[in-house]
C-alpha cells in the first residue's frame, strides 16, 4: 500500500513530549554493549602494523619471523586481500586504504596485520614484521599539492570536470563549478567588492569510542561481525564486496555506538578482521587505538578558500564568488562539491559562482564530519559578510535579513527553496535577549548562518505485536544518539498507545531489509517516515481483525485512540476493541499482527541555523573563551525535544573546538605530531556554559509530522560565529581557523 | 607469552582475584578478566577520563593504573553505583535530562561526578566543570551533563 509523505497538521500527543530514552538505564549502569564490548570463545587479538613513512613504496613484508612466534595464528597483507572490486573505483580506494597495496600513502596506513591469542603477543608480532620502504617525496598542504611542481601522488589522476581532459595526471581530483547569473554583471552592479582569503586545518571527528570489531568467518564462506557502524547494511555490503563473500552470507549486527559523526560511515579495519579471522579460522576481535583513530580514520579535509562579494549601498548582495580548495586525504574524494553546495544556500544571490576542486594529499582518506565540507565553507562566507557589512556601515544581521534565502529562492546546487527556516531563525536571533546583553571588556559578540541539505535515502522497519498487545518495532537505522526514543515516541502516536508499550530494537543484517547508513541527518526523518508507514500498515490488519471479530465490513471500522471502534449506526451497540484485545485473539482472527514499510524517502528538509556567540580574548595569551552561545535551528518538527537541543548543543560545540583548538598538526616529515586528546584538544567541560538553545519548526512538507533532519546544521555555524565574535572583541580579523592562541597572538602582535 | 602475576582485590564490594601479566592494566583487567565492561576505553592515555574508577575511594583513570597496583585495594566502577534495582541520584538524572547520547562517555562522567559529589554535595556549576573537565564528551556539550549532576545533587541532599 502506498502511503503519502506529505505534511498533515495535527495535534501530537506523545511526540514533542520528553520521555526517557529505552536504552537509558543499560548506558547509565555499564551494561550497554560496545564494539570492544564482545567476546567470543576463543578470539584472538588482532593487530595492525601502520607506515610511519608518509609516502613510501613498499619494496618487501617479511613476516617470516613473526609467523614463528608461539601465539601467533594469522597475519595478512594486501595479498589477503586480492582486488575483486571489478573496476569500481570508490571500492578500490577503500580496500587500498584498508590496507596499503605496493605504496604506502600516508603516516598511519595499514601494512600488515597479525591476530594472536593475546594483546602482548600480537604487539610483539608486529614488532618482528621487517618492512622495507623507498621512501617518496610527500605533499601534505592542499594548496602545495595543487602546485604543478608537487609530487603527484597518483599517476592514474587527471582532474575531472575539466574540458578537454587533461593529459597530465595531478592531485586535483576534481573541479565542481555550480551557481546561476552573471557574476561578472553582478559585480559590475555592486557599490562595493570585498575580498578575502581563508584557511581551515584539519580536524577529526573525535568520537570517543575508537573503531572496534569482532569477526568471525567460517571456511564455508559464511561469517558474523559485531561493530560499531553507523550503518551495519552498508558496511555489509562494502565488506562482503571487498572479501568476496555473498552478502546474505555475512551477518553484521551494530553495536552500541559511542560516537560516529560521520566516521563510522567508512570502514576501516573491519575487512582486515575479517581477513584475519578467515585466515586464522577463528574469531578475532579488533580495536583501534587512539593514536590509530587519529593517524588512520576520519578526519575532516584541511582547506584553503577564496571569497568575493559585491553589494549595493543598500545592502542587498549582486554578485557572490568562491573557489573552495579541500583536500580528501590519500583519495579522489568530493568534498569540495559539499562545499559549493552549501556555501551561498542561506541567500538569495541572484550572481553566484562557486568552483571546487578536490586535492590529493599525503594524510589519511577523508570521511564525512557532520555536515560534511560545510563549516569551512560557512567560516570564509560568514566572515566575509562581516566585512561587507562594515564596508556598507549596516549591521550584519541586517545584511543577512536583507539577502536571506525564502521560499522560492534557488539553491546553489539548482532546485528551488519550498519553506525553509533560515530567515525565522535570523529574526529570532535579532529578537532574542543574547543579542541585547551587555558585554564585559575584552568581548566580542558574532553572529553566523549555517545550512545543511539534509538526506533521505533507503529505509525498512517491521512492527510486530505481541499477543499482550505490547509492539516490537525493529529498525535498521543505527541509533547515534537517542533514536530508538524518538522511533518509539512516532510508533505510539501512531498506533494510538502508550510510549511505553513500545519496544525498538536495532535488527541485524539478517533480520530486516537493507537500510542506510545513520548519516546526512537522515536517521529521524527516515526512519520515521518508515515507521509511520509501518504502524498504518499495522493499523490496516487491526481493523481487519477487528471487523472478522465484530463480524461487520471493513469499510465500518475505524482506528481512534489505540482501538478500533465500529462506525455507523448500524453498529451503535458494539463496544470499542482495543489494540491488547485484538492482538489476544490474533491466533484465531489470521495469524500475528505486523506491519512492515520498505521506503526510499524522499524529500528531506533543509536544515538552517543562526547562531549567536560571545567570546572573551585574553590579548597577553591570545587565549579565547566562549562567554555565551545560543543555537537557533528549524527542527521541521522535534520529535523529542531533549535530542533535539542534544544535537544542537553538540554540533555546536563540535564547531566552537574546530573555532579554537582543534588541529591536525604535520611536520615537514609528513608525520602526524598530535594523534592523541592530549595535544589535539577537544573542547572540555570547564571551557564551556551551558548553550542555549531555540527550535524553531516549521514543517517539512515531505513528512508526515514536518520533520526535517537536525544532527549536522550545528556544527556549520560555529567557525564564523567565533572568528566574528573575535573580531568584535579585538579588531582583528581571523582568517585562519582554529584561532588558537597561538595564531590570535600573532595576530594581535600584527595589528597593534 | 607472558608470566603471569595474581592479583586480589575487591570490585565494587566484592573480591576479586585475577592473574595477569605484570605489565597490564587495571584498565583492561577489569574489562577482559572480571568482565565489567562499564569500563571504556577511549584513549589509554588518560586523556578522556572514559575509564575513570575509584582506588581505595580516589578517582583514577584505570588505563594508568597497572593491575598489580590494585592488589589489595578496594575498587568502584560505574557497575557498582546502583544499590541493586535502586539507580544511584547521578544515574536517574542522566537519563531524565538527557545527559548522554551516545553514552560512551557516560560510565566515566558518573564515577567522576559520584567521586565529586561524596566530596563536595553541593557544588558549583564552576566546581562541576572543572571536577569533570578530565572526561571528554563528544556529543552533549556537557549542557545537559552539567544539570544532571546538579540536579542529583540537590537529590542527594534532600535525603540526607
Amino acid at each position: 500500500m502506498a502511503h503519502s509523505n506529505k505534511y498533515v497538521e495535527k495535534e501530537f500527543e506523545v511526540v514533542g513530549t520528553r520521555f526517557r530514552r529505552p536504552d537509558g538505564i543499560d548506558k547509565v549502569t555499564g551494561r550497554a554493549r560496545y564494539g570492544a564490548d564482545a567476546s567470543a570463545p576463543g578470539a584472538l587479538v588482532g593487530r595492525v602494523l601502520r607506515s610511519p613513512h608518509p609516502h613510501a613504496e613498499i619494496l618487501k613484508i617479511d613476516v617470516k619471523k613473526a609467523e614463528k612466534l608461539d601465539g601467533v595464528k594469522a597475519i595478512v597483507t594486501c595479498d589477503d586481500l586480492p582486488d575483486q572490486t571489478n573496476g569500481d573505483a570508490g571500492l578500490a580506494a577503500i580496500l587500498e586504504n584498508c590496507m596499503a597495496r605496493g605504496r604506502a600513502l600516508y603516516d598511519g596506513h595499514a601494512v600488515a596485520a597479525v591476530a594472536a591469542v593475546d594483546e602482548q603477543t600480537a604487539r610483539k608480532a608486529l614488532s618482528l614484521i621487517v618492512v622495507k620502504y623507498k621512501k617518496l617525496p610527500h605533499v601534505t598542504d592542499v594548496d602545495e599539492a595543487m602546485d604543478p611542481k608537487a609530487v603527484v601522488i597518483h599517476k592514474n589522476v587527471f582532474t575531472r570536470g575539466v574540458e578537454p581532459k587533461p593529459t597530465k595526471s595531478s592531485n586535483v581530483a576534481a573541479r565542481t563549478q555550480m551557481g546561476h547569473g552573471d557574476i561578472e554583471e553582478g559585480f559590475a552592479e555592486a557599490d562595493f567588492i570585498v575580498e578575502k582569503s581563508y584557511k581551515t586545518e584539519q580536524t577529526h571527528q573525535g568520537y570517543i569510542e575508537p573503531h572496534a570489531c569482532l569477526a568471525s568467518v567460517s571456511p564455508d564462506g559464511t561469517g558474523e561481525l559485531w561493530v560499531t557502524t553507523q550503518g551495519h547494511f552498508v558496511f555489509r555490503n562494502v565488506c562482503a564486496s571487498l572479501l568476496g563473500m555473498d552478502v546474505a552470507k555475512l551477518k553484521v549486527t551494530s553495536s552500541e555506538i559511542g560516537g560516529g559523526f560521520g566516521g563510522k560511515t567508512h570502514v576501516w579495519a573491519e575487512p582486515i578482521a575479517l581477513a584475519l579471522s578467515r585466515k586464522a579460522n577463528r574469531p578475532v576481535k579488533l580495536v583501534m587505538s587512539r593514536e590509530e583513530v587519529f593517524r588512520a580514520s576520519g578526519p575532516t579535509s584541511s582547506t584553503s578558500i577564496d571569497v568575493k562579494l559585491g553589494a549595493k549601498k543598500n545592502g542587498e548582495i549582486t554578485a557572490g564568488q568562491v573557489e573552495l580548495r579541500y583536500q580528501g586525504g590519500a583519495f579522489p574524494g568530493t568534498w569540495a562539491m559539499l562545499g559549493c553546495m552549501t556555501a551561498f544556500a542561506c541567500y538569495d544571490i541572484k550572481n553566484q559562482q562557486s568552483v571546487g576542486y578536490d586535492v590529493i594529499v599525503n594524510r589519511p582518506k577523508v570521511a564525512a564530519y557532520r555536515a560534511p565540507s560545510a563549516p569551512m565553507a560557512a567560516f570564509a562566507v560568514e566572515s566575509t559578510l562581516e566585512l561587507l557589512a562594515d564596508e556598507i556601515g549596516m549591521s550584519g544581521i541586517d545584511l543577512r535579513l536583507k539577502n536571506v534565502a525564502r521560499e522560492g529562492a534557488k539553491a546553489p546546487y539548482g532546485p528551488i527553496y519550498g519553506p525553509i527556516g533560515i530567515e525565522a531563525a535570523l529574526k529570532a536571533v535579532k529578537d532574542h535577549p543574547h543579542m541585547k546583553a551587555k558585554l564585559k571588556k575584552n568581548q566580542g559578540r558574532g553572529i553566523a548562518c549555517g545550512f545543511w541539505f539534509n538526506i533521505g535515502g533507503q529505509t525498512c522497519t517491521d512492527i510486530n505485536i505481541g499477543v499482550d498487545g505490547t509492539v516490537n518495532l525493529t529498525l535498521g537505522t543505527v541509533d547515534v544518539g537517542g533514536s530508538r526514543a524518538s522511533m518509539s515516541m512516532i510508533a505510539a502516536e501512531e498506533l494510538g498507545i502508550p510510549y511505553e508499550q513500545v519496544k525498538a530494537n536495532i535488527a541485524d543484517t539478517g533480520s530486516l531489509g537493507h537500510n542506510d547508513m545513520t548519516e546526512g541527518s537522515r536517521g529521524t526523518f527516515s526512519s520515521g517516515m518508515a515507521t509511520i508507514f509501518a504502524a498504518r500498515e499495522a493499523i490496516g490488519v487491526l481493523k481487519q481483525r477487528a471487523a472478522a471479530m465484530w463480524g461487520i465490513p471493513f469499510e465500518d471500522v475505524a482506528w481512534e485512540k489505540g482501538q478500533a471502534v465500529a462506525i455507523g449506526k448500524t453498529h451503535n451497540n458494539l463496544p470499542p476493541l482495543s489494540l491488547q484485545e485484538i492482538a489476544a485473539k490474533s491466533g484465531r482472527t489470521g495469524g500475528p499482527i505486523a506491519g512492515h514499510n520498505e521506503v526510499v524517502a524522499d524529500g528531506a528538509g533543509m536544515g538552517f541555523a543562526a547562531h549567536i556567540c560571545d567570546v572573551e580574548v585574553d590579548k597577553e595569551t591570545g587565549r579565547s573563551s566562549i562567554a555565551r552561545y545560543t543555537v537557533v535551528q528549524d527542527a521541521g518538527k522535534a520529535i523529542h525535544p531533549d535530542y533535539v537541543e542534544g544535537q544542537f548543543q553538540g554540533g555546536a560545540t563540535q564547531g566552537i573546538g574546530w573555532a579554537l583548538n582543534e588541529e591536525y598538526i604535520y611536520g615537514d616529515d609528513g608525520r602526524l605530531q598530535n594523534a592523541g586528546f592530549l595535544d589535539y584538544r577537544i573542547p572540555v567541560c570547564s571551557d564551556l556554559p551551558f548553550i542555549d538553545t531555540k527550535i524553531l519548526e516549521i514543517p517539512n512538507p515531505n513528512h508526515p509530522y514536518g520533520v526535517r533532519g537536525v544532527g549536522e546544521t550545528s556544527i556549520v555555524p560555529p567557525l564564523a560565529a567565533v572568528g566574528n565574535a573575535i573580531a568584535n572583541a579585538t579588531g582583528v580579523r581571523m582568517t585562519h581557523a582554529p584561532m588558537s592562541p597561538p595564531r590570535v597572538l600573532k595576530a594581535l602582535d600584527a595589528a597593534s | 607469552m607472558s608470566k603471569s602475576t595474581l592479583v586480589s582485590t575487591s570490585v565494587n564490594g566484592d573480591v576479586v582475584d585475577f592473574a595477569c601479566p605484570a605489565d597490564e592494566t587495571l584498565m583492561n583487567s577489569l574489562r577482559d578478566r572480571v568482565g565489567l565492561t562499564g569500563v571504556k576505553e577511549g584513549c589509554g592515555t588518560g586523556d578522556c577520563g572514559a575509564c575513570s574508577v575509584t582506588l581505595d575511594g580516589r578517582l583514577v583513570c584505570s588505563c594508568l593504573v597497572l593491575s598489580v597496583e590494585a592488589d589489595g585495594k578496594e575498587v568502584g566502577t560505574v557497575e557498582g553505583l546502583a544499590d541493586g534495582d535502586k539507580l544511584h541520584p547521578l544515574q536517574e538524572k542522566f537519563i531524565d535530562h538527557a545527559a548522554l547520547q551516545c553514552g560512551i562517555c557516560t560510565p566515566g562522567f558518573l564515577v567522576a561526578a559520584d567521586a565529586l559529589l561524596k566530596k563536595n554535595s553541593n557544588p558549583t556549576e564552576e566546581e562541576i566543570r572543572y571536577a569533570l573537565a578530565g572526561n571528554l564528551c563528544r556529543c552533549t556539550g556537557y549542557d545537559k551533563i552539567v544539570r544532571a549532576v546538579q540536579a542529583a545533587a540537590k537529590d542527594i541532599r534532600k535525603a540526607k
